[in-house]
């Protein structure tokens, strides 16, 4: 299992990185904290949380609203955030990126308006056993309530897609291509491009899980050919609660609103409604304007560090890691063994130890990282077990941190004689 | 939390395997861990003459549910029946932290399932759609 990384671009000041990151300074039981858990959520810069404080201390005002300097400042902030997010994307327009809680909310969101709309009974909608349940569940019960059918693609044995699976299903007609740009549980990238474009022969609208793929590398909507994207942005140095939807102008305009409410609207009478333009009409009720604006100094940080590099250096971890964990006696490693077309996403086990009581061993060494199905209960069956351990990269994770996970390893071992 | 006693137990399960002759049986799992327990008793003149579990699970959830096996044979069906979740964690003798309160209590709930008879744990009734 010999991986070499050779960067294309300059190594990432991680001691620089970390410095801005106040939680990462913090101790557990006395021992600092190892966090290697990025997958589920990032930690914070103090840039973002001090753009949040700003807008609390300095100008709070509800946004669209009111006619007072306050109001205006806090709605520009919310909107510069939303253009912010747009080029990070490279979405032709600012009116098709619509703020939402999360990742989930964004597939809610196109399963409910779009889905319903448009997928017909005996419609065909194709997904993949990578995705995370977000992405899953909405159409598995969309496929119900309409009488659809919901078709799973396979993996091989390193976690990569069936790429002649998913082909052949695509040609006998699809409606609807669900998939994950990037695994949370293996770190399996897709490609997307290639995928969008057999989908779009056949006829299929595409939607893109990009929840681990927008924190970590560079995505354009537009060179991918995707037709719907969701990501959340706490994976991304954001705070809980910010995250959207890109989709393409033509099909947000046929859309319905998935809420009903204030702010959607552009015109109430007793008798009817008429929705307000885009991207507002899928903001019903007071937006999460300041985990918003926290997401776009988030873009900010990242734009500034470049998510190439953010890349690059997670791979130069997993580079470092796998082959010194997988030379580890009853160490099994699920996912790529190559760093081709993968991120920073550890999945593994050790023989004899349940993923709870590797976690919990690892706790008391403060080293944080999921133990458990990952939202992937699907994957878990397909790979044959209940369970794994993820160790998950970011940009202020170090090849210490990586030992640290071995020394843990060994020590897990030791405790149950294994 | 990993003390000799807890990892024996795990790795060497008492009263485990299928009971032949089972009375009373209950089947239940977490499916945040993938752990599954089915405890099965066998109940003559109001008492447990023997139990048995079968299960797969973090060391937590195996040793929990070994002790208590070893602890109600001989009771009677009301005994069982008045065992509580604070008896389960204290008898276990390591601090639970509540993330693994569930794999501590899993043992106790399917005991508990056996010994009233039930088919599904009230409130869990609840079909997958």
């Amino acid at each position: 299992m010999a991986v070499t990384v050779k960067p294309q671009t300059a190594p990432l000041d991680v001691a620089r990185i970390r410095a801005d990151f106040p939680v990462l300074s913090q101790t557990v039981r006395g021992k600092p904290v190892v966090y290697l858990d990025n997958a589920a959520t990032s930690q914070k810069p103090r840039q973002v949380i001090d753009a949040m404080r700003r807008v609390f201390e300095e100008h709070n005002a509800n946004i669209h609203r009111g006619v007072y300097e306050f109001s205006e400042r806090t709605t520009a902030a919310f909107e510069e955030a939303r253009a912010k997010v747009a080029r990070l994307l490279n979405a032709p327009s600012e009116r098709e990126v619509i703020f939402v809680r999360n990742a989930t909310e964004g597939v809610n969101l196109v399963a409910y308006s779009w889905g319903r709309e448009n997928i017909k009974p005996g419609d065909r909608i194709v997904t993949t056993v990578l995705e995370h349940h977000s992405d899953f569940v909405p159409w598995q019960q969309l496929a119900k309530d309409v009488g659809a059918q919901v078709v799973v693609v396979d993996i091989d044995d390193e976690g990569r897609l069936r790429r002649d699976q998913l082909s052949a299903e695509l040609r006998k007609g699809a409606k609807l291509l669900a998939i994950t740009h990037t695994s949370n549980g293996l770190g399996t990238v897709n490609p997307v491009k290639e995928i969008a474009a057999e989908a779009h022969a056949v006829g299929a609208t595409v939607v893109v899980d990009a929840a681990q793929a927008v924190p970590h590398t560079p995505v354009d909507v537009q060179a991918l050919g995707a037709d719907f994207l969701v990501f959340s942005g706490h994976k991304m140095l954001a705070p809980p609660g910010s995250g959207a939807v890109w989709g393409r102008t033509a099909l947000l305009e046929e859309m319905r609103p998935f809420l009903y409410g204030g702010d959607m609207i552009s015109r109430v009478t007793v008798s009817m409604t008429e929705w307000n333009e885009l991207p507002w009409k899928f903001e019903a009720g007071t937006s999460s304007y300041v985990d918003a604006i926290g997401l776009g100094a988030a873009v900010d940080y990242l734009t500034d560090v470049s998510l190439e590099r953010i890349h690059e250096h997670e791979l130069s971890l997993v580079g470092y890691l796998l082959p010194r964990l997988g030379e580890i006696p009853g160490v099994t490693i699920y996912g790529p063994k190559t760093l081709e077309s993968r991120v920073g996403v550890v999945s593994f086990n050790i023989e004899g130890i349940h993923p709870h009581d590797v976690a919990t061993i690892f706790d008391r060494e403060a080293v944080c990282v999921r133990a458990g199905h990952h939202c992937n209960q699907p994957l878990m069956t397909r790979l044959g077990v209940p369970a794994t351990t993820r160790a998950s990269f970011y940009l202020y994770n170090t090849i210490e941190e990586c030992d640290a996970l071995v020394r843990v390893v060994h020590a897990a071992k030791k405790v149950f004689g294994v | 939390m990993y003390r000799d006693y807890i990892l024996d137990h795990y790795k060497n399960p008492r009263n485990f395997g299928e009971l032949e002759g089972a009375t009373h049986t209950y089947h239940d799992s977490n499916p945040l861990c993938g752990d599954e327990m089915t405890m099965q008793l066998k109940i003559g003149d109001g008492h447990v003459d023997d139990v048995h579990f079968t299960g797969k699970g973090c060391a937590i959830s195996q040793a929990s549910a070994s002790i208590l096996t070893e602890e109600v044979k001989g009771k009677t069906l009301d005994e069982v029946k008045a065992i509580d979740r604070d008896h389960v964690l204290a008898n276990l003798g390591i601090p639970i932290s509540p993330a693994r309160v569930k794999c501590a209590l899993l043992g106790l709930k399917a005991l508990k399932g056996a010994a009233w008879g039930l088919t599904a744990w009230p409130g869990e009734e609840v079909k997958a759609k």
